[in-house]
């Protein structure tokens, strides 16, 4: 057959094409629970993490039950939503729903004696998804540690809201201000604290060259917190009534 | 007619002979695998490949996994190449390459992320990226369409190799600074 002929262009592409298809497809779904696995684990890890508790991944999930007590779907009202598993919720789903018709998990774990309140995080930087998890004290104010991931920011600029010294930086910070309004964390140009000393400014320092990052840093701590609300002012009538 | 006759007999040997002649690891097969690792270096002397080696070289780790994978991608797509190089219809042929790169970086990628999957986030779009590097397309084109398959083959590991060490010996001292 001729090689230059339509004929055979396309019958070969077309055959290129299924092979390619095929072969691409058996890969995907043959290695899909073991990159699942990963994620699984990697989720454990990340919001072990954010309590203080630093563990390889393959070792996360023997001791991620020592720590997290219980997991929870909550309802926009407060309430609990015991018919779903709160640890397979996908908030990449759940975040485009209605308020209303939205779960949002909550993690409780206790270290020691002391409680966190674990809340995942999902928002956009400035290509893609980022998220994360915020883990705070038994205040329901203070934050005990942070932990952010991303799908596509800038390697160097953006992509630096996993790394520890910018995760520290959370450490302490309140997010309630002065008058008991939830105003969560802003990642500021103009916070000049660079040591992060300053806990009660409700502020930390932004990264040079990734402001529309930090600004979804911003956006996704302060959108995601206020779903809880509800059920942390219950929780605290509930408290205040055992007492 | 009967030396017609008498050739069918001898061709096939002499076709053998022909293939085989030339030793597996003959000074002409063992100049391309190492004149890219030196004269002919794809970073350093042809100047190709130079955004992710700039961009990889912060550690060590993920240099060295990006170089297996350059050399895994580099080596099946010179060889699948050279395999199909008498079949590539001349006018799409940049295209089967393309796909055939494309397909074996998201293998390679699918496989780092169930395999490896720290380095696999570490090196992220890097590793889709390898799609583009001009070293993998430019051996295709000038060498694996027109030469046999084990050629083809110590060429892609060759100059796979010559890219990774200079990615690695850049990565050794960076990761030192």
């Amino acid at each position: 057959m001729d090689r230059d002929s339509n004929i055979y262009t396309f019958l070969f592409s077309a055959i290129m094409v299924i092979i390619v298809a095929a072969t691409l497809a058996t890969s995907a779904t043959s290695l899909e629970e073991i990159q699942n696995e990963n994620v699984r684990k990697e989720k454990m890890q990340n919001i072990l993490s954010t309590i203080g508790i630093e563990v390889e991944r393959e070792k996360a999930p023997e001791i991620y039950n020592n720590y997290i007590v219980e997991e929870l779907a909550l309802v926009s009202d407060g309430s609990i939503d015991k018919d779903i598993d709160a640890f397979t919720l996908k908030l990449n789903l759940e975040i485009k729903k209605p308020i209303k018709e939205q779960r949002f998990p909550l993690y409780l774990a206790q270290v020691d004696s002391l409680k966190y309140y674990i809340v995942p995080l999902r928002g956009s930087g400035l290509w893609d998804a980022i998220w994360g998890y915020i883990a705070l004290e038994a205040d329901k104010n203070t934050i005990k540690g942070a932990v952010f991931d991303h799908k596509a920011e800038t390697a160097g600029l953006g992509a630096e809201i996993t790394q520890k010294w910018f995760l520290d930086r959370f450490v302490g910070e309140k997010i309630f201000n002065d008058n008991d309004e939830l105003v969560g964390i802003s990642v500021s140009k103009t916070n000049n604290d660079p040591n992060g000393m300053d806990k009660d400014d409700n502020e930390v320092d932004a990264i040079s060259g990734a402001t529309i990052t930090g600004d979804g840093v911003t956006n996704m701590i302060k959108e995601r917190l206020q779903n809880y609300l509800s059920y942390f002012n219950n929780k605290n009538e509930i408290i205040a009534y055992q007492n | 007619m009967s030396k017609q006759n008498n050739k069918p007999e001898t061709k096939p040997m002499i076709l053998f002979i022909n293939e085989e002649r030339e030793a597996l690891f003959s000074k002409n097969n063992r100049a391309l695998l190492t004149d890219p690792m030196d004269d002919n270096n794809p970073i350093t002397v042809q100047v190709l490949g130079i955004c992710s080696a700039l961009a990889i070289t912060v550690q060590l780790k993920p240099a060295i996994v990006m170089s297996l994978s350059v050399i895994a991608v580099m080596a099946a797509s010179n060889v699948i190449i050279s395999l199909l190089r008498d079949l590539i219809p001349n006018r799409i042929r940049i295209i089967v390459q393309l796909v055939v790169v494309a397909s074996l970086v998201v293998l390679v990628d699918q496989i780092l992320k169930a395999y490896a999957y720290d380095v696999s986030k570490e090196l992220s779009i890097f590793i889709g990226l390898i799609i583009t590097n001009c070293i993998i397309m430019g051996r295709l084109e000038a060498f694996a369409l027109g030469n046999g398959v084990w050629k083809s083959f110590l060429d892609g590991i060759g100059n796979a190799a010559g890219y990774g060490f200079i990615l690695i010996v850049v990565a050794f001292f960076r990761a030192l600074l």
